[in-house]
């Protein structure tokens, strides 16, 4: 038998799934009339924030090592922009397309990984020029600013439901409404997982965590700090080009504006998952409950009707700033503990 | 070759730019030997280290190991640690958010056929190695769950699993407590006895003569000699380190004006503690008077001149000021009652290193003055100058900045920074340290000086001739406790050196 | 090239040098278009104010140059930037506007309460949101920038709750006079001036450029020495804070209205890239003011010139980012190592030969 010890790190994910659990039975007994409780809108939460699961898994990885990308929201609108306007205006196919965005994501974080981890520039400052190096691109790419996708492809995955066999429910008009999902689901999730398997049981993925637990002891045994963090950049940006991907096929648009406030949302996420502002603590499927308890606050916020969505925010924020506190607390008990 | 010898370190030498850390020094560790490397402050104990497992590059010199033909050279820890050295520092250099078993094969984990860590081999072989060792851990926890004794031993044990055939333990056993350090000992027993040659390095002389079979002492960078440990009893341990022989100490006279104890109390503490560094003492200090604090490398002498300035906040006992008792939270109160402190790390807590000489010794004061009274710039210009001048601070210009001045200069303008505030009670920790023999003369004198205006200064020092010239009364401290005052005609190299070395053989 | 070495480590060799480079880049661009050639520098009084670029660029750089005031401290003394001035910029302008219009009401000619009452409450709130940022940094010990991350998103959204999501227009001239001209002058640039002016005579006057400077290279020292470190690094965040309530209130008086997803919207790259061209190193330690003002209207004269080659405000960060890249990567430590080695290097070669 395995001990479960109810450690700090443990608390805050603790914390984090009760909270879900509380809000998202709070919605469904405040707006059962408006549909709370049917499963297609813990689904619709899943597809509205498909892009965000990606991210937001690519995001733990960067802060697992101790560092932060707040440049996954412009990433977004350029991976959006460059899709839509490759479409509509180079005519060019969307399978290829959607290789090259990937590429790009790619590059895009190998250079920023460079700088955070050969040139030892402060990571929030090597990302937030990124932030707004993507985030021009969006114009430079399209002087109209806005590009919509009507590629027939595109279009045709975007609107593929998978039907799922149980949890349906029959609407006023008598008709069975099937739950479904979108493929973009899928891929999410599919991410998690891989992400998942990759932190536990690979080389690559242990690194993340030493460097992030102690750089130093890192480097005295033997493993290569550099190389770990430039990958992870890389990969943190690789994992938003897919989540872009899949933010497109949610929108099929592009727009400059597009994602403004993404990187809150995915920081927000896994902070709220429990993992560590410090590095070294955290999992991946602790950031997919908060991207959860991110997507049910909007759809909270949604139901209400009344609210202004900038409510969404504001509570996203008070959110990360109580979990924040919660870990400076206990970083602060730890060490009075320890002397 | 000494077939038993693994390792052996020859004439090696080194130089930071002005200093020659390590002159010419050998190194003769044996096959199930545990052997103690001593040495005070700046005798090279560190640099030596960093030599053999390749942090730093020395100048001249071989190294032998071993099994390994013709001198070897090490690129960096990690190539030293490939060949067979292995260093386990204090603060344990493993990381606490892995698992225990992780932490001992990272970089070398087992792997499944689909090149995935194999976890569950992993778990089974790190369970095997506590086992052999008799730790009793669960291999699956974090290794931040365990008291720092069992990490160290834990880190131990992964450098003796990756067929370590030198272990270096460099201060293990500072953060721990009796129970620990005895748990410590029975796993290097244990490893001593499976042919581990161990380098141990600890301030605590009743853990050498607990544990050692023979001690390399160093001093100034220069090897003082290699013995056994039955041809060294304590107080020739001390002399070796503080560099005198025993049968020549000739007593020096005494500059100081002799007793004070009938003049006015100016610090008056009672069971002033903090945890983890000094235990609870008492303390009387006069009008006047130059109090020593004299002991070994982590005593606890720096860390109860702290306890009363405030740099640790004390937490018991209670302080009395000129006869009032008062609470001293941060360095401000102590400077506002009319103290000062010139901290022994002269580069983390002493110099401002991108601001001037002048901003560097008007801090001090600023600071007493409050944010809103700036000090006119005419006058700082003034303070700055007179202090240059009256300590024969060597700088181009009073603008220059700090960081360019030498080590003594900058202590000199650290010194200037506490002169300016004029204060009742000085404290100078390691004031002469890294510095020439000049520079180190006229601070003695500045203190006999401040005494003889009515000062009081407690003055701490590695040196005992110069504690001798310049206090009036010392304080002896021994493991984190003040152990006794010496005073009058004990005031001896051979009184001291006794008392420092305390009890036992 | 000793005297070249000499000019290049001046102190505000890096900020003058750009303006200067900017404003080359203009009067090559005037004569390529066939303007004439000092365009940029003309100054000409039209209908009874002044005109001109340079004007324009002093003009339009003032909230760059109020933030860049507080910036400077919060670089210095916490190794860290705030990221929240763009929001709070747009939440005082929010709420200041909210109160002088009355909730809910979008547009008025008339206020409901005093002007001051107004202003004050929007410069209080930016206080109080640089005392939360400092409070956090200062005694919880968070990175600067995500403690700052908190408010960068919330600041913003708080502000546009409070206008009820409208933009809300108050056609008031006295309001308007903040944003607009005060005789021939344009105000924002009086105002960019007494800002200026109080903060170099603050610093000046007390020992706080000191304590700052201090707390900012030595923490550990300035303990010992007897400073409070917290409280001076509360105290910046706070003075970043009021600058942010400035800037946001001339930038809500100019266009006379709180457009809250607007308003600020990118400042705090500007105001971190003036910070960084003023030659100040974004990892704290030592300041220079004017350095980070020059580098503010640099800024400016670099997003008028963009501007003015018809590259549009929304593509303008591109050339931004870069700039900052630059300069961060000039300063890292591996770069200037490697320049260090390159030059012993030649050092040791003229030596042999």
């Amino acid at each position: 038998m395995k001990k479960l010890k109810l450690g700090g790190n443990n608390i805050l994910l603790a914390i984090t799934v009760i909270l879900f659990v509380v809000m998202y039975a709070g919605g469904c007994i405040i707006y059962a009339d408006k549909g709370f409780t049917h499963l297609q809108t813990f689904l619709n939460v899943l597809i509205n924030n498909a892009g965000l699961i990606a991210v937001a898994a690519g995001m733990t990885c960067v802060m697992l090592t101790g560092g932060i990308d707040i440049s996954v929201g412009s990433l977004i609108a350029m991976d959006c922009m460059f899709l839509a306007v490759g479409m509509e205006h180079w005519g060019m196919s969307s399978p290829v397309l959607m290789i090259l965005v990937l590429v790009i994501g790619a590059v895009f974080g190998l250079v920023q990984g460079y700088c955070v981890a050969y040139l030892e520039i402060q990571p929030f400052i090597v990302t937030m020029a990124g932030m707004f190096f993507a985030r021009g691109m969006t114009a430079v790419i399209c002087k109209d600013q806005v590009s919509i996708v009507s590629d027939k492809l595109f279009t045709a995955i975007s609107n593929t439901k998978i039907s799922i066999p149980f949890g349906g429910y029959v609407n006023k008009k008598g008709i069975y409404q099937t739950p479904f999902i979108r493929p973009t689901v899928i891929v999410a999730l599919l991410v998690v997982i891989l992400v998942f398997l990759m932190l536990k049981y690979t080389k690559f993925g242990r690194s993340i965590y030493a460097v992030g637990g102690n750089q130093v002891s890192a480097t005295l045994m033997g493993l290569n700090v550099k190389k770990t963090k430039l990958l992870t950049y890389t990969l943190c940006s690789l994992l938003t080009s897919i989540g872009g991907i899949c933010y497109c096929l949610n929108t099929m648009c592009g727009t400059t504006t597009q994602a403004t406030g993404l990187e809150m949302d995915a920081i927000s996420s896994s902070v709220i998952g429990g993992t560590l502002l410090t590095g070294g603590v955290g999992n991946v499927l602790g950031s997919l409950v908060g991207v959860l308890i991110n997507g049910t606050i909007s759809t909270l916020v949604k139901s209400n009707g009344k609210l202004v969505s900038s409510w969404a925010n504001i509570i996203t924020a008070i959110l990360l700033c109580f979990f924040i506190l919660l870990q400076a607390i206990f970083a602060k008990v730890k060490e009075s503990k320890k002397a | 070759m000494d077939s038993n010898i693994v390792l052996s370190a020859k004439g090696i030498c080194m130089t930071f730019p002005g200093v020659k850390a390590l002159q010419n020094v050998d190194f003769n560790l044996r096959k199930g030997e545990i052997r103690a490397l001593m040495g005070e402050n700046g005798a090279g104990k560190s640099t030596l280290i960093k030599c053999l497992t390749g942090v730093n590059k020395f100048e001249a010199g071989e190294i032998h190991l071993d099994g390994i033909d013709g001198p070897v050279v090490n690129r960096d820890t990690l190539d030293a640690q490939r060949k067979g050295i292995s260093t386990v520092y204090q603060e344990v250099n493993l990381c606490p958010n892995l698992s225990v078993a992780e932490n001992l094969f990272i970089g070398r984990e087992p792997m499944t056929k689909f090149h995935t860590v194999n976890r569950r081999k992993m778990n089974e072989m790190a369970a095997k190695l506590m086992k052999d060792l008799d730790l009793d851990v669960d291999v699956t926890q974090n290794l931040e769950e365990y008291s720092l004794a069992l990490q160290q031993m834990i880190a131990i044990a992964r450098a003796v699993d990756m067929d370590c055939k030198v272990l270096i333990l460099d201060e293990p056993t500072s953060s721990l407590d009796d129970n620990e350090v005895a748990k410590l000992f029975v796993m290097m027993r244990r490893l001593r006895e499976k042919g581990v040659g161990i380098m141990f390095v600890t301030h605590f002389l009743e853990q050498v003569y607990e544990v050692c079979d023979g001690i390399t002492v160093l001093r100034n960078g220069t090897l003082v000699g290699e013995y056994t440990i039955d041809e060294l009893p304590r107080v020739k341990l001390v002399a070796a380190m503080m560099g005198k022989d025993f049968d020549d100490l000739a007593s020096i006279k005494q500059e100081g004006s002799g007793d004070k104890s009938k003049e006015p109390l100016v610090i008056d503490a009672k069971g002033l503690s903090h945890a983890g560094t000094i235990k609870p003492f008492d303390l009387e200090i006069h009008k006047g008077e130059v109090i020593g604090l004299t002991g070994l490398l982590g005593s606890g002498r720096s860390e109860l001149a702290r306890a009363i300035y405030g740099a640790d906040r004390a937490q018991t006992g209670t302080l009395k000021v000129k006869g009032k008792e008062v609470s001293i939270k941060n360095p401000i109160d102590a400077m506002n009652l009319g103290m000062g402190l010139l901290p022994d790390d002269r580069k983390a807590e002493g110099i401002i290193g991108d601001l001037s000489v002048r901003e560097n010794i008007i801090l001090a004061m600023q600071a007493k003055q409050g944010i809103f009274k700036k000090i006119p710039m005419a006058k700082q210009i003034e303070i700055a100058d007179k202090f240059i001048e009256m300590l024969q601070i060597k700088t181009a210009s009073r603008e220059t900045l700090i960081k360019q001045l030498s080590g003594g200069n900058q202590q000199k303008a650290i010194l200037a920074r506490w002169l300016a505030t004029n204060p009742d009670f000085l404290i100078l920790d390691e004031p002469t340290r890294g510095i020439d023999i000049g520079t180190k003369t006229e601070i003695q004198k500045l203190v006999l000086k401040l005494a003889d205006e009515g000062k009081s200064v407690m003055f701490i020092s590695s040196e005992i001739e110069e504690m001798l010239r310049t206090c009036n009364r010392m304080a002896v401290l021994r493991d984190g406790a003040k152990v006794g005052e010496i005073s009058g005609d004990d005031l001896t190299q051979e009184g001291v050196m006794k008392a420092i070395a305390g009890g036992g053989k | 090239m000793d005297k070249v070495k000499k000019i290049t480590k001046m102190k505000l060799f890096l900020p003058i040098f750009s303006m200067i480079l900017v404003m080359m880049i203009n009067v090559i661009y005037d004569i390529a278009s066939g303007n004439p050639p000092f365009g940029f520098f003309s100054i000409s009084i039209n209908n009874g104010i002044l005109y001109g670029r340079l004007i324009d660029v002093l003009n339009r750089g003032s909230e760059v140059a109020i933030l860049a005031i507080g910036m400077t401290l919060v670089v210095s003394a916490s190794a860290g930037t705030d990221i929240s001035v763009g929001s709070v910029m747009s939440l005082s302008g929010g709420l200041c506007c909210m109160l002088l219009a009355g909730y809910g009401v979008t547009n008025v000619s008339e206020y409901a309460v005093p002007l001051w009452v107004g202003m004050l409450a929007g410069i209080a709130i930016a206080c109080v949101c640089g005392l939360f940022n400092g409070f956090l940094v200062a005694y919880m010990n968070i990175q600067p920038m995500v403690a700052t991350l908190i408010l960068w998103s919330a600041g913003r959204a708080i502000g546009l709750l409070l206008c009820n999501s409208n933009i809300v227009y108050v056609r008031v001239p006295s309001f308007q006079f903040f944003g607009a001209y005060c005789g021939i002058i344009p105000t924002p640039i009086l105002i960019a001036a007494v800002c200026v002016a109080v903060a170099s005579i603050v610093l000046k006057s007390t020992a706080l450029g000191t304590y700052i400077q201090s707390v900012g290279i030595n923490k550990k020292a300035s303990r010992i020495s007897g400073f409070n470190s917290a409280k001076i690094i509360l105290l910046c965040y706070v003075i970043c804070g009021l600058c942010a309530g400035i800037a946001g209130l001339v930038a809500t008086c100019r266009i006379y209205s709180a457009d809250t997803n607007n308003i600020g919207l990118n400042m705090e790259l500007d105001a971190i890239l003036a910070v960084a061209l003023g030659g100040n190193s974004l990892g704290g330690g030592k300041f220079n003011l004017a350095g980070s003002i020059i580098g503010a209207y640099t800024i400016q004269a670099i997003t008028t010139t963009l501007y003015a080659l018809g590259v549009s405000s929304a593509q303008a960060p591109v050339f931004k980012a870069i700039v900052v890249i630059l300069i961060v990567v000039i300063q890292s430590q591996p770069v200037k190592d490697y320049f260090k080695k390159l030059s012993a290097k030649k050092a040791g070669a003229k030596e042999a030969a």
